[in-house]
């Protein structure tokens, strides 16, 4: 991106004024090198959403924002109902709640010496990953509207991990609104197949080792100890939210001109957050949430069976569960005004600082984990969020190191089969079915998530706490 | 967007930062349709390594052209996840703007397709279908993965 475009505010804040159709000023957060190198249509993509009707202070760009499809991805942007707000399904993305959660083990690498490839195996072989690989639960019509109305609070109550996992997933586990009946029977029939699996992509479980602490007290407060095993989940909503996005972003398309929306984009296709498609995008939008949630919370706990049985009694407490593709309502403060807002975040961590009610109480004191998915050779982050008062783009921190090659550029460039060797030899097992998928995802094709995190840091969006290593990769 | 090869039919895939870009074209918009959903296929896996053995029928319309090849795209998407197959054969055929087409496939098998990605939804991103300057129809858009 030409930084000639922008106004540069600090180190890491930089703004475009409003002009044309746009209604508040873009904002992108990042150093010179990462704003540097996004790409020319992250500043498009920001300015067409500044664009929309009801939008509230500015359009945010996260220091990992990419080229998306409508928004960018690592965009956030809030919309007030009572001034013409809408909800955009292209805000929110077709993986609708994907997120992340980590579980502590309390073991070290010493712990999983002695049970050698087992672990990865285990993992490889009960987790089930990539197409065409199913999962062995299977719900009927009355059991899938039931997961949808009650998210991981659902999963808790079927067995699927326990009531105190609840306090550790935003909302306690359950997206409130939720109405499965907004939801096409199409979304329902996709999502059967696919209960309590990962999905492909960028989605993975990883075994991860805490090797560098940046925050000691905050650290000590989240259970996390340098050397200590932690295990991280990132996937979503699976065949139901992509289906409900699907769905809704061809219904809002049609319907735009109807609502005498013009739009810039098709993809940026919105409605009325007060209209009836609005509305009911919102109920089904959140039935994808409490799916999401359903579903890391199942995969959670195959991976507790397969730890439990290899370390009997482990019992791998819940750090924190996240969700980077979301439109929330929640209450922000803007120039000294509380307004109750729909807030999207694509590809953006909602990071509520230390005191805000929302957060449950081991987390009133240092602010909510924020977790950060990197690419499987450098590493995650564990981060804080700041005091109140002192968040910013509506409370929201980066969601991961974002891409900095296509996959198409990725495959051109690497080898899966290299890829995993080479990854072997700096102690990481990667577990996937296929070698493509591995070359896609190749480090290489990621943003330094290192230097993405410090900007988030010296931006003042949330602070470092852990660094995490990966040792074990299970990918679709 | 600009189409660079030369062939009077076929299908590639694009860049895009986070996602594929799928394009297919041909002498006609039913061509271009199917070739299209060549590419969708190239995404996951080498077309030429699935066998276009079982007919699935598919219909969708739409109020333009666009919306109809995402509704296309998306119809086969629903497919491959729900019946677990891949198509490696299609035909297709369009008035106004009802589509009526017949894609062949096999189930997905793991271990033989190594399937890259799974494809979540196509989108209207970078979407045309167009006749070129030279008489050839185009049809694109980026699907999410």
């Amino acid at each position: 991106m030409d930084l000639e475009r922008l106004t540069r505010i600090d180190r890491t804040t930089f703004r475009i004024e409003p002009h044309g159709r746009m209604r508040v000023p873009a904002v992108i957060y990042g150093d010179e090198a990462l704003v540097r190198q996004m790409d020319d249509k992250v500043a498009e993509q920001l300015c067409n959403v500044a664009s929309l009707p009801g939008i509230v202070a500015a359009a945010y760009a996260m220091p990992d924002a990419h080229w998306g499809y409508g928004f960018p991805i690592g965009g956030v942007a809030a919309f007030d109902p009572d001034e013409g707000g809408v909800v955009s399904a292209g805000g929110v993305g077709f993986d609708i709640s994907c997120g992340v959660r980590t579980h502590l083990t309390g073991l070290t690498k010493k712990d999983l010496a002695p049970v050698g490839d087992r672990l990865a195996e285990e993992l490889f072989r009960t987790i089930p990953a990539g197409l065409g690989r199913h999962g062995r639960i299977r719900l009927n019509d009355r059991q899938l509207d039931a997961m949808l109305a009650g998210g991981a609070v659902w999963a808790v109550a079927e067995g699927y991990g326990r009531e105190e996992d609840l306090a550790r997933i935003e909302e306690g586990g359950r997206a409130e609104g939720a109405d499965p009946d907004a939801v096409s029977p199409r979304a329902k029939e996709r999502q059967r197949p696919e209960m309590g699996t990962l999905g492909s992509g960028n989605h993975y479980l990883e075994v991860q080792e805490v090797d560098r602490i940046y925050d000691p007290e905050t650290a000590r407060a989240f259970g996390l100890f340098e050397g200590e095993i932690v295990v991280t989940i990132h996937c979503g909503s699976r065949g139901l939210g992509h289906q409900i996005g699907t769905d809704y972003l061809r219904e809002m398309v049609v319907a735009a001109r109807r609502h005498g929306i013009d739009l810039p984009d098709r993809e940026l296709a919105c409605a009325p957050i007060h209209s009836e498609v609005g509305r009911r995008y919102l109920g089904a939008m959140r039935a994808g949430i409490n799916c999401a949630l359903a579903n890391r919370q199942i995969i959670a706990h195959l991976a507790r069976e397969v730890f439990a049985r290899l370390f009997p009694g482990l019992e791998l407490p819940l750090l924190f569960d996240v969700s980077h593709n979301t439109c929330k309502w929640e209450r922000h403060i803007v120039e000294g005004r509380e307004r109750a807002l729909y807030v999207h975040r694509k590809g953006a961590t909602r990071a509520f600082g230390p005191g805000h009610p929302d957060l449950p109480e081991p987390f009133r004191t240092h602010g909510q984990p924020v977790l950060i998915g990197g690419s499987m050779g450098t590493g995650s982050w564990v981060l804080a969020g700041n005091r109140d008062g002192r968040t910013k783009a509506f409370a929201s921190a980066v969601h991961g190191a974002g891409r900095a090659l296509s996959r198409h550029q990725a495959v051109k460039r690497w080898r899966g089969e290299e890829l995993v060797r080479e990854l072997a030899r700096r102690g990481i097992v990667v577990k996937c079915q296929s070698p493509r998928g591995v070359a896609e995802e190749a480090p290489g094709a990621y943003k330094d998530v290192d230097a993405v995190v410090e900007a988030a840091e010296a931006a003042g969006l949330a602070r470092r706490v852990a660094h995490l290593r990966p040792l074990i990769v299970i990918k679709g | 967007m600009e189409l660079v090869v030369a062939t009077p039919e076929g299908h590639e895939l694009f860049a895009h930062q986070a996602d594929i870009g799928v394009r297919g074209w041909g002498p006609s918009r039913e061509k271009a349709f199917e070739q299209v959903a060549m590419a969708l296929t190239a995404a996951i896996v080498d077309p030429r390594e699935v066998e276009a053995r079982e007919p699935v029928g598919i219909c969708c319309e739409a109020p333009d052209d666009e919306i109809l090849l995402v509704d296309w795209l998306n119809a086969l998407i629903y497919q491959m996840a729900t019946m677990a197959m891949l198509f490696g054969r299609f035909e297709v055929q369009i008035r106004d703007h009802r589509l009526e087409a017949t894609a062949w496939g096999e189930p997905i098998d793991p271990a033989k397709h190594r399937p890259a990605v799974e494809i979540k939804g196509a989108t209207f991103t970078e979407v045309a279908v167009r006749r070129l300057p030279d008489g050839r129809w185009l049809a694109q858009c980026v699907v999410d993965v």
